[in-house]
């Protein structure tokens, strides 16, 4: 009986010991869940094997990825210890003390952030903007680019209607006045039996989707948020006869070069729609294109350019930087983490999986514009990115933006002007509310 | 001691028995119920952020009230949840009682009937939701093909026009919710004794006079029990309405739950979006009072 019991109580230590060796040795990374998601899970298996450290994943749809993550945040959560949170949140992130102030590791470990491409520290890793206060190490650089179909370009009686209608090629737009000639040739027209239509572009109103597509045409436009030598200064700047013309385009694409029901789309919507062939062109994120590569092996169905400029040449930032949780109880793994994922290989390896290094030495080798073909896109796009607010304010600030542009562009209420209008009259309210103005 | 306990308990009076029994679930319901309550009424005078919690919180009086109540979204919102209630509870009122009345005879497959059109109320609503954005796409859409098959309106959009927005989420609800209205009313139809309508035919009524005199008032107080549910329900309706249209196009669907929700959990103006809830609370708590008034005359008579 006495044995009995001895080997009950020994065998419930073991257990206890073993399950607390396996929780204390393990971290848990938060991300959204997307292709790039996968091919982090593919790489981290090498920090598994080097450090014996477990790395749990929680992948949280787009569309409530936001959410998730801020109330996480708000709530002091200890789910996650490290996270890979969306540009915008890095105000807040830093503001609120949610992320874990990486300067002095940095420091210690040697991790400088001049190895990295000075548009993603900039825009993933520090606050105040252009301070040298870095809560986030670049992690996946992004930006909005667009995908066509290389196949249909190719062929040579539409190139030749093309051109006898507008007088240029089909071929990769110049400019967004280019891209509406060939979006609104391909609307209607029937192609090997079946209706196709212009582009497949970002309307999606309940997080952050049409505000990432107008945002393509406005930046194009040279559109700023605010007067550059005064800051929170946005009349005449945000509402600009320019940044005007560029909403006005922009809902002018929706009407004449969308697929009909195409209202309410972002990511998975644009894929949908261009992976079944309705559509000439998709607006999407660099992350997807290892994916819609991967099925056109030879290249020939789809050809990818970056975000066409119309009066200056500007696209809309993506992309995250990878930050330690402060409520986390394992930072010192979560930085453990980091300092590997720093590495020149290892993001070299990130880059061949699918990922998108932001590492100088993965973007400056000799090889890399030719590792895939839209590798030369993204190095430009990551020169010219602009994002949204950062500010902590930034989710305050973007539901006006995604109604009242929705609201136009969509719905057809009201004019452009009245819009950014309405926009900078909340957002005025927003900065006076968190003492900005 | 057990006795001695016994023995007091025997001394109670009923009415400290009651108290005693009805003091957890009393608590229970403070902790739960009113204590929130009142603390959100408390937080709608203040500034409050619930994720700026370093900042200094400020009484600002009844400033968020008269912010609400004077913008103009707010009142848009409003109007917006006010047709789209009127709209659903009509619709499940009529169809409700007629498939009731329809299925209140004796047939052949009658049960089968009865549950087969009882099932979409067994769905989530956020499932219900996400298959109509399917349902209603304009290219492959069963809905679209339906409507064309009986006369060609040509491509229409119900999710994408602001025009049409509003009657999707009509649409979609009623055809959730009319087997509720329906079930309750089959229940009240049933509960009708037969001797009313044997002596109704002994004094030479019609049918129709049949229907006037026996059927309606009969179940019109099991129908407006029914349609106090359904309103109390559509007034917070929130799930169904965000996977179809999240609010959209524009704010053309953005009923006040939806608004509130953005208000409170993704803007995190929690003092301001306490005040809008408690607004919301004080009108669903008059039209649910007056409603309950109004339906209790009815059953008296």
């Amino acid at each position: 009986m006495r044995n009995k019991l001895a080997i009950l109580v020994s065998s419930i230590v073991f257990a206890l010991s073993t399950t607390h060796a396996v929780k204390s040795e393990s971290i848990t990374l938060g991300w959204a869940a997307w292709d790039p998601a996968n091919a982090l899970v593919e790489l981290s298996k090498d920090f598994t094997a080097q450090t014996g450290i477990e790395v749990n994943f929680e992948f949280v749809p787009w569309p409530n990825f936001a959410d998730r993550m801020l109330n996480e945040l708000n709530n002091k959560g200890k789910t996650f210890d490290l996270l890979i949170g969306d540009s915008q949140w890095i105000g807040g992130g830093a503001t609120y003390g949610h992320y874990v102030k990486l300067n002095d590791f940095f420091d210690k470990e040697g991790i400088s952030m001049n190895d990295f491409s000075d548009a993603t520290v900039y825009a993933y890793s520090t606050w105040p903007k252009g301070s040298e206060n870095y809560y986030a190490l670049p992690a996946m650089g992004d930006a909005l680019a667009w995908a066509y179909r290389k196949d249909w370009f190719d062929r040579p009686e539409l190139n030749s209607e093309f051109k006898a209608k507008h007088g240029y090629n089909l071929g990769v737009p110049e400019n967004w006045d280019q891209l509406y000639d060939m979006c609104t040739f391909f609307q209607g027209r029937e192609i090997d039996g079946q209706v196709r239509y212009g582009a497949a572009i970002n309307t999606e109103r309940g997080s952050e989707g049409i505000t990432m597509g107008v945002t393509a045409a406005m930046y194009a436009w040279g559109m700023q948020y605010e007067n550059p030598s005064k800051p929170y200064d946005m009349e005449g700047y945000f509402n600009a006869p320019n940044v005007v013309e560029a909403l006005e385009f922009y809902k002018k694409m929706y009407e004449d070069c969308a697929p009909p029901g195409h209202s309410d789309a972002y990511m998975v919507a644009n894929l949908d729609a261009y992976k079944s062939g309705q559509v000439a062109f998709q607006m999407n994120w660099y992350a997807f294109w290892p994916g819609v590569s991967k099925e056109d092996a030879d290249g020939r169905v789809t050809g990818f350019f970056a975000n066409p400029s119309q009066k200056v040449s500007a696209a809309t930032l993506g992309g995250q930087g990878i930050s330690v949780v402060n409520y986390s109880d394992k930072k010192d793994l979560a930085l453990q983490y980091i300092k590997w994922f720093a590495q020149p290989d290892v993001q070299q390896k990130w880059w061949d999986l699918g990922g998108y290094s932001c590492h100088k030495d993965v973007l400056g080798s000799p090889d890399f514009v030719n590792s895939a073909v839209y590798a030369q896109g993204f190095l430009d796009s990551m020169g010219i990115v602009k994002d949204f607010w950062q500010e902590p304010t930034f989710v305050e600030l973007m539901l006006p933006m995604q109604e009242h542009v929705h609201d136009y562009v969509v719905n057809g209420k009201g004019s452009a002007k009245e819009a950014l209008d309405k926009i900078i009259e909340e957002w005025v309210e927003v900065f006076e509310a968190d003492g900005k103005l | 001691m057990k006795n001695k306990i016994i023995h007091k308990a025997k001394g109670l009076s009923d009415r400290a028995v009651a108290w005693i029994f009805i003091t957890p679930t009393l608590l229970l319901l403070l902790a739960i119920n009113i204590y929130p309550l009142i603390y959100a009424i408390s937080m709608s005078f203040t500034n409050f952020y619930a994720n700026k919690l370093g900042r200094e919180i400020k009484w600002v009086g009844l400033k968020n009230y008269a912010k609400i109540l004077g913008k103009e979204a707010i009142w848009e919102r409003m109007q917006i949840t006010a047709s789209f209630m009127f709209w659903t509870l009509l619709l499940q009122a009529i169809i409700g009682l007629s498939l009731a009345l329809l299925l209140n005879k004796k047939f052949k497959g009658n049960e089968l009937l009865t549950t087969l059109i009882v099932l979409p109320m067994m769905l989530s609503p956020a499932v219900v939701g996400v298959f109509w954005t399917y349902l209603y796409n304009p290219q492959v859409g069963l809905f679209n093909y339906i409507v064309n098959f009986f006369y060609d309106f040509g491509s229409f959009d119900m999710i994408g026009s602001s025009t049409l927005a509003p009657w999707a989420i009509v649409i979609v609800d009623t055809w959730m919710w009319t087997p509720f209205t329906m079930l309750i009313c089959l229940a009240g139809l049933r509960s009708i004794p037969n001797y009313l309508y044997e002596a109704a035919e002994v004094d030479r009524a019609n049918r129709l006079q049949q229907f006037i005199y026996i059927t309606l008032p009969s179940v019109l107080p099991f129908l407006l029990l029914a349609l106090l549910f359904r309103g109390i329900e559509n007034f917070k309706m929130f799930d169904m309405v965000v996977e179809l249209t999240s609010g959209g196009p524009g704010s053309a669907t953005e009923l006040a739950s939806i608004q509130l929700k953005r208000e409170a959990f993704e803007k995190w103006k929690t003092g301001y979006s306490s005040a809008y809830a408690v607004i919301l609370f004080v009108t669903i708590f008059g039209f649910g009072n007056v409603y309950v008034k109004v339906m209790n005359k009815i059953k008296d008579r």
